[in-house]
């Protein structure tokens, strides 16, 4: 059995046994949120750790996809399920129209770019009143899934965790794909990439999609399961909480975007014990872990593991 | 045409903020290439602790020293605590560690201090002053002097001091900075309190226009860090007129398109500076070594 499926397995065993440890409905809520974070997170890897393409706007097609499920119903009259597959071509279409000139650019230009389209969604969305609802955000209507209607964290928790293991295999896959195999080595070098063969452009304009894709049904399910958006799913401090989870998690694994999602959702709920001191003690932790924790949790514990044996 | 005057003061108000906060980016950036997101913090404790202190009833040029001197100490200590550990990571990594900074600093804070909004009263009074009927707070021209004044002393000290061409000198090529003897580590340590001022001080200079809190520094960062990208990262030069750009653009969009955009436009116009010219405006081109 090789690591792909073993990860495969662990992440589907996580998601079956822990319900067992809930002690109410609650810890569903949350860990639903977590699964879902954790998809849109892994989009964002295929990108960043992947292709070694920095993104300080992801959120902003998480947001369009949260909004694609309230704007299809409300304008289009589609039902809500069909807004997800609307809202993921949606967000690959925009990806693939603003991709190829953004991402010529490189590093810190590059940051600033997606940094100032993501900004531009979140203000197209408080802005426009009379369409999105504005800074109050608007609601989204129930689904209904062959007359079943999904409710409460429960239902939430099963969809969003099966959502996340297709996407997580996915991400595997596309790793392992020739395709991925020149992501790889367009990250470690565009002109080396380039004189063997590898139509650098295409390629990363292929990942940006992907994370579009990722983030936009990420966010359609997001917005579902809470059954209202507001414009600050896509706000910059959004994009730049995916970047810390898969920079946290470690930014060459695929898991390690889904770890790194739990700590960033779990850690707030953790410490609204600490209310007064949460924001002190999360800016604090993030530090920490970078400073001490270079590689991300995944690849630095695998090697704490491998390295206990010998 | 009163109307495009008015635009343009506030515009270069505004811009001249951008231009010391893209300046204190650039600062860090040449002697360490640290993006450093925890750069509009500088400006939200120059603000808070200047009001604070003058509440205590400290007057307020010492309140503005004493403001000064907590947000160098803090840059001090954010490199000595949290960059200096941490070198040799990615560049990923470092801006993940300076916004880990910012989101501590903006806790402590609000901790501290508290969530409320607050104000300085003007340094020379809050009557606008009619200049071609247009009217402008006297508080603008102190920003735009204590812009200009901060703008003169870093070109002269970086021109004609030893020390600031030992800055340079680092920016071009740290080895070689080295290698003849600069103490690059020093040099470092020099910048980040440079830029701590320098963004203690625009805080300290906006606050009677524009109000401060515990959290106005995200906005302001991302807005210098857009500045200093317009300019062409690296240089001090272009931080400046990426800085008075923006804020022009921000002011002249907000009165003639639309004031709900007013930020759309800026980042509008980046966008565009950048597709064309792909290493901003004053950015050298880089070649990639194999």
């Amino acid at each position: 059995m090789n690591a792909r499926w073993a990860t495969l397995l662990i992440l589907a065993a996580v998601i079956a046994v822990i319900p067992w440890f809930f002690p109410s409905g609650y810890y569903f809520r949350v860990a639903a949120l977590v699964w879902v974070t954790a998809l849109g997170a892994v989009g964002l890897q295929v990108l960043m750790g992947q292709a070694g393409q920095v993104s300080l706007g992801h959120a902003g097609f998480v947001g369009i996809g949260a909004y694609a499920m309230a704007l299809g119903p409300k304008y289009l009259g589609l039902p809500v399920l069909a807004c997800l597959p609307l809202g993921a071509v949606l967000a690959g279409l925009i990806a693939f129209l603003v991709g190829r000139p953004i991402l010529r650019l490189k590093g810190h230009y590059l940051a600033v770019a997606t940094l100032g389209f993501g900004i531009l969604v979140a203000l197209v969305l408080v802005s426009e009143i009379a369409i999105t609802g504005g800074p109050d955000g608007i609601r989204i209507p129930r689904p209904e899934i062959f007359g079943w209607r999904p409710r409460g964290g429960e239902a939430w928790y099963w969809i969003n965790g099966a959502a996340l293991l297709i996407g997580v295999w996915l991400a595997l896959n596309i790793q392992h794909s020739p395709s991925g195999r020149a992501l790889a080595a367009l990250h470690d070098s565009e002109v080396a990439a380039r004189t063997i063969g590898i139509d650098v452009a295409r390629h990363k304009l292929r990942a940006f999609v992907i994370a579009a894709v990722y983030g936009a049904v990420a966010g359609g399910l997001m917005a579902m399961m809470n059954g209202f958006v507001t414009p600050d799913a896509a706000g910059f401090l959004q994009s730049v909480e995916y970047v810390t989870m898969v920079v946290i998690g470690g930014l060459a694994s695929v898991p390690g975007a889904v770890v790194g999602a739990a700590a960033l959702v779990l850690l707030p709920q953790a410490l609204t014990v600490f209310h007064e001191y949460e924001h002190a003690v999360l800016g604090l932790l993030i530090m920490l872990f970078m400073i001490f924790l270079r590689v991300g949790i995944v690849p630095g514990l695998a090697t704490l593991l491998r390295r206990r044996p010998a | 045409m009163p109307e495009l005057l008015q635009f343009l003061v506030s515009g270069l108000t505004i811009g001249a903020v951008y231009a010391l906060v893209a300046l204190g980016f650039t600062l860090i950036h040449n002697a360490s290439d640290v993006v450093n997101f925890a750069q509009g913090e500088f400006v939200m404790l120059g603000g808070m602790v200047t009001v604070f202190a003058t509440a205590a009833g400290i007057p307020l040029p010492l309140a503005a020293l004493l403001a000064i001197a907590v947000a160098v100490l803090v840059g001090l200590a954010l490199h000595r605590l949290a960059i200096e550990p941490a070198r040799g990571a990615s560049a990923v990594t470092l801006i993940i560690i300076t916004i880990g900074a910012s989101i501590f600093l903006r806790g402590v804070a609000q901790i501290v201090f508290d969530k409320r909004f607050h104000q300085l009263p003007g340094f020379s009074g809050n009557d606008p002053i009619m200049v071609l009927g247009a009217a402008i707070l006297p508080q603008s021209f102190w920003v735009l002097g204590g812009a200009l004044i901060v703008f003169c002393g870093l070109f002269l000290f970086l021109e004609r001091t030893l020390m600031g061409k030992a800055v340079l000198a680092t920016a071009a090529n740290r080895l070689a900075a080295r290698l003849v003897g600069v103490d690059t580590s020093f040099v470092l340590a020099l910048s980040f309190g440079l830029s701590a001022a320098i963004g203690a001080l625009a805080g300290i200079l906006i606050t009677p226009i524009t109000l401060t809190s515990f959290d106005v520094g995200t906005l302001l960062a991302l807005k210098g860090f857009a500045a200093a990208m317009l300019g062409g990262m690296g240089s001090p030069l272009g931080a400046v007129v990426g800085g008075l750009v923006l804020g022009l653009l921000e002011a002249l969009g907000a009165g003639y398109v639309s004031s709900a955009y007013k930020d759309a436009v800026a980042f509008l116009v980046i966008l565009a500076v950048l597709f064309s010219m792909p290493q901003g405006l004053f950015g050298h081109r880089s070649v990639e070594r194999v």
